[in-house]
């Protein structure tokens, strides 16, 4: 069994797909950025000054790029392989040699995929706006990575268990928007009362954002290697997850 | 049909050991598939399966038959790894689907009973994407997608978005989609449902040259003429169980008595009496006559002929297989 041919047809399958809709997948986030930036950055951002001595504008371009690469990582997957389960076509895959880790690296890469090409357009509306450049490569690249898998795995795990379309919107809606708009993309962990300051640590989509704002311009509220270190740990945790789950055929199979 | 096409036959599944096979073929011949007591309750409670056995020899053409929700779909389900099993065993050329479902998948292609195609995609990545799937490469997936399209009469369809074909085109596009991969065993899941009676017919004599080439074939249907003239062996499942398991002409020879309709050129008041048949008035120029095996046709026309009743046409009442499977299932 070839299994690289088989993930090839998984991942530009998955690139296809995206790609064809692009009105729906990727010119909504450019739009959505740049009203951000005009709202946020010049608006508003010009009367709150500078933020650990970059400028609002600069500041929130980290956080802006990444809730869009978690969104749409996640919605990428979660929506693919949940209509893969509607339409039933998910029983091309069943029937076929592929074996589990196969197919979850296909639907994860194709989130990822979806995640960074989305990444891109918004760091290019955001240079139209602000002047950030990378300061550290490695760093930035990781977390971008690191990240999307993440979420590709979470709508993975959402489109398994998904019964119906509402089912696909409802983490997205209830979870990872107030999670990533409460998770320090418009301000600074500083910028909060001390009691907020502690509640806000338990969300683990501030290391995310403050780990690739380090990235970008060197400026965190956190600990990078702790928001290495779990993002790494939640990447095993569901990755072993989704495996069982196929494994076990929940969700999937009668 | 797109035989000028030529292309490497294909396998992926290891070869088996030549001693074996020879030795194989002299004790046991292989089995393309043998299930052993095979049970399925879904998850609501209900019990499909009651313990299934069956064995398809290699190279068979085998009609599985019963009426709706008798559990044929749950079995093939069960085979092509769609449905989980609750317990017993399936074995698909040797191949454990528990300790070996790679090798055992390989052997298989599946045309299931309702369209599962993804219909955004065109006809030709459709079968294309399954081809990957089961790990050919693209130049050789290209080959095998045309060759196999263009049996299916599709080829010139290839670019059109499968949402836009017929009924009976999206059967033949997963017919294709079935064979990219030249399983050794096909499994047809009512492939003819629905299929007007022009492609039906050239359906049966791929299905047939197919099944000539080497390749396995287990089929449902509901048209019983239809297993009739393509099928060897036949089992019968009626309720979970299944409840006949034979070679067709054997089961056909247990057939005793025909029935035949006539249709004769004067009207008939009362039904003609003649010993050995029974012969009822269907009304004033239509006969039913039922004919024992031992009787014979002859005898039934001489005798008409001597009451002075001429015969214009005559046709079966039902088909053969029909009656035999109505007794059975009731
Ligand atoms: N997912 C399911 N959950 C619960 N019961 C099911 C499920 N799928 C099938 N059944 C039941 O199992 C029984 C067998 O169904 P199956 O589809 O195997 O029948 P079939 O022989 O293929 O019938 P048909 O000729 O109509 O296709 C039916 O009573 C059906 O209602
Ligand atoms: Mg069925």
């Amino acid at each position: 069994m070839n299994n690289s041919v088989a993930f090839r047809t998984i991942l530009y399958k998955e690139i296809r797909r995206f790609t064809r809709i692009w009105p729906q997948t990727l010119l909504p986030p450019a739009i959505t950025t740049a009203l951000y930036f005009l709202i946020f950055g010049k608006l508003i951002g010009e009367r709150i000054g500078a933020v650990h001595g970059v400028s609002y504008m600069d500041y929130i371009v980290p956080g802006v790029i990444l809730m869009s690469v978690i969104s749409h990582s996640y919605s990428n997957v979660v929506s693919s392989f949940y209509s893969t389960k509607f339409q039933h076509h998910i029983e091309e895959l069943l029937v076929s040699p592929v074996p589990n880790w196969v197919i979850l690296s296909g639907y994860v890469c194709g989130g990822i995929a979806r995640g960074v090409m989305v990444g891109a357009v918004v760091a290019a509306i955001s240079m139209l706006f602000t002047q950030v450049t990378v300061l550290n490569w490695p760093i930035t690249l990781t977390v971008l990575i690191l990240t999307s898998t993440l979420f590709a795995l979470a709508g993975f795990i959402n489109a398994v268990f998904a019964d119906s379309f509402d089912d696909i919107s409802i983490i997205p809606n209830f979870v990872l928007t107030p999670l990533s708009y409460l998770g320090g993309v418009f301000y600074s962990l500083a910028m909060l009362p001390p009691i907020w300051q502690i509640i806000a640590q338990g969300n683990p989509i501030l290391y995310m954002i403050n780990a690739f704002r380090f990235g970008l311009i060197g400026v965190t509220d956190v600990d990078i290697a702790l928001a290495f270190q779990m993002t790494a740990g939640f990447i095993l945790f569901l990755s072993g997850l989704s495996l069982f789950l196929l494994h076990k055929g929940i969700g999937i199979k009668n | 049909m797109g035989n000028s096409v030529k292309i490497r036959r294909f396998r992926r599944c290891p070869r088996i050991s030549h001693l074996f096979l020879v030795k194989g073929i002299i004790n046991h011949p292989m089995k393309a598939l043998s299930i052993q007591n095979l049970k399925k309750t879904y998850n609501n409670g209900f019990q499909a399966l009651k313990g299934v056995d069956l064995e398809v020899d290699s190279g068979d053409f085998f009609a599985l038959l019963g009426p709706n929700g008798a559990g044929k779909s749950t079995i093939i389900g069960i085979i092509s790894s769609l449905v989980t099993k609750s317990s017993g065993s399936v074995t698909v050329f040797g191949h454990d689907l528990d300790k070996a479902s790679g090798q055992a998948k390989c052997c298989i292609g599946l045309v299931p009973q309702e369209v599962n195609f993804n219909q955004f995609e065109t006809v030709k990545n459709v079968v294309l994407i399954q081809a990957g799937y089961y790990g050919i490469p693209r130049k050789q997936a290209m080959a095998q997608a045309e060759h196999c399209l263009k049996q299916m009469d599709l080829w010139d369809k290839r670019d059109t978005v499968s949402r836009r074909l017929s009924g009976g085109m999206k059967r033949r596009l997963m017919i294709a989609r079935a064979m990219v991969h030249q399983p050794r065993l096909l499994i047809l899941d009512e492939p003819t449902a629905g299929v007007d009676i022009e492609i039906r017919r050239s359906m049966w004599q791929m299905m047939q040259e197919v099944n000539q080439q080497g390749t396995t074939i287990i089929l449902t249907t509901h048209y019983l003429e239809e297993a009739e003239s393509l099928c060897r062996n036949i089992a019968i499942i009626n309720d979970g169980q299944i409840i006949e398991k034979s070679a067709m002409n054997s089961l056909l020879n247990r057939i005793h008595i025909d029935h035949f309709v006539l249709d004769i050129a004067q009207p008939l008041a009362v039904a003609p009496v003649i010993e050995g048949f029974g012969i009822e008035l269907v009304d004033s120029h239509w006969l039913h006559v039922a004919v024992p095996k031992s009787q014979g046709l002859n005898r039934l026309f001489e005798e008409l002929s001597r009451l002075g009743i001429s015969v214009m046409s005559l046709k079966n009442k039902s088909n053969r297989l029909e009656q035999l499977f109505i007794d059975l299932v009731q």
